[in-house]
């Protein structure tokens, strides 16, 4: 496999590092949401939001680096509707990459608590506190959260069909396998 | 006769007219806020019910003295969750203990309107000597009494068992209070 059919290195550790921590955070968010309040519910929420802090971060570079550079081309033989899909699905999936963290740093600024990352940097408040808005965005953040995972259903099983029944070399263009494969 | 002697008795009181002892508290204007840290991020709360009595002369400060009771049920301790949490036995157990009351023993002037107060916090059914700073501001209508002091929650048995875990929610809590009051001539 040619190294044009491959993503760049920068794009496939930043992959695999944002999706990692989304598999960390997502589960995370999922069970302390409904823990009763103690002292390692307060621990969890602050992981959470650290690591989902960090995807933004990290989201942040990786736009920014898709930017700059082209991604390897499709296979020919993909049907074009499966391109355009394609494209859809992984413009949504940036857009809620970014807009599921920064919808849990606004919910927390409006249920009156400042994110402070891993507790030593302070990101500023941009919402004052206000208990319906809090609620609200709390909402916003679990309907973002449950369409990622509904997208990232159809991201991953795409990327499995082309790759193990269609046979394209699909896995290999975000890094897995070997480089020089035929 | 009459008005030399009214001359003479409005001169005399003149002097005693700029003393003033602040003795009615404006509740509307006063505040009790608290600060701790949680995870490192700092949480604001408040009580919103709570009676002051006081008496403060700025020609004799060190008879002044003040009363605050607190009525518990009344806090803001962040979040609801938090307002329900803080009800229990491990923290404030307000079933048994509603109130929580100051009241000063000792006031001393350090000059520029700045006064240290001594004084007991009973909370929980634990008495702790406290030591207050206030800053006095005389206004127009109400004059105003800024108060600060750090308690340690755990000194209270604020927050036992599981919460007596530091590294979750802070010892240290930070106490402001802001008392209105006027005064009578
Ligand atoms: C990639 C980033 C993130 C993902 C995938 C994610 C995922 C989730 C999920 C799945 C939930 C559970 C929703 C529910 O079932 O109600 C949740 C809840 C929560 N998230 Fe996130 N989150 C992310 C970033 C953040 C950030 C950056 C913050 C704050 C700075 C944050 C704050 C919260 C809070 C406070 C809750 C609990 C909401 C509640 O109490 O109802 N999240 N998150």
């Amino acid at each position: 496999m040619s190294v044009a059919m491959r993503y760049s290195t920068p794009a496939i550790v930043l992959h695999w590092l944002v999706a990692l921590l989304i598999f960390v955070g997502f589960p995370l968010g999922v069970y302390m949401v409904d823990l009763p309040l103690s002292p390692d519910k307060l621990k969890l929420y602050s992981y959470h939001k650290w690591i989902g802090i960090t995807v933004f971060l990290l989201v942040a570079v990786r736009v920014s680096w898709r930017l700059m550079h082209t991604p390897p081309s499709l296979p020919a033989g993909i049907a074009v509707w499966q391109r355009r899909a394609s494209q859809i699905v992984h413009g949504l999936l940036y857009a809620l990459i970014l807009a599921i963290p920064l919808s849990g740093w606004l919910m927390s600024s409006a249920k009156g608590f400042q994110t402070v990352w891993f507790g030593v940097l302070p990101l500023p408040d941009l919402l004052e506190k206000n208990r319906e808005l809090g609620d609200l965005l709390a909402s916003v953040h679990k309907v973002l959260n449950f369409t990622l995972l509904g997208l990232v259903i159809l991201h991953v099983g795409a990327a499995l069909k082309h790759h193990f029944i269609e046979r394209q070399p699909f896995l290999q263009r975000m890094g897995w396998g070997r480089k020089e494969r035929t | 006769m009459k008005i030399t002697q009214l001359v003479l008795l409005a001169a005399l009181a003149a002097p005693a007219a700029h003393a003033v002892e602040y003795r009615t508290v404006l509740p509307k204007q006063s505040t009790i806020h608290f600060e701790f840290r949680q995870m490192g991020v700092p949480v604001k709360g408040g009580f919103k019910r709570f009676t002051t009595e006081m008496a403060f002369d700025p020609a004799k400060p060190e008879a002044a003295r003040a009363q605050i009771e607190i009525d518990l049920a009344s806090i803001d301790a962040g979040s609801p969750e938090a307002d329900d949490e803080s009800a229990g036995k491990l923290w404030f157990n307000r079933s048994a203990y509603p109130k929580a009351t100051f009241v000063s023993s000792q006031v001393r002037a350090l000059g520029n309107n700045r006064y240290e107060m001594r004084g007991t916090l009973t909370l929980k059914g634990k008495s702790r000597e406290m030591t207050v700073s206030v800053t006095y501001v005389p206004g127009k209508n109400a004059s105003i009494f800024d108060g600060s002091f750090v308690l340690k929650r755990l000194d209270f048995g604020i927050g036992e068992g599981m919460w007596a875990d530091v590294s979750t929610v802070a010892d240290e809590v930070q106490v402001r209070f802001r008392i209105a009051a006027t005064g009578t001539y």
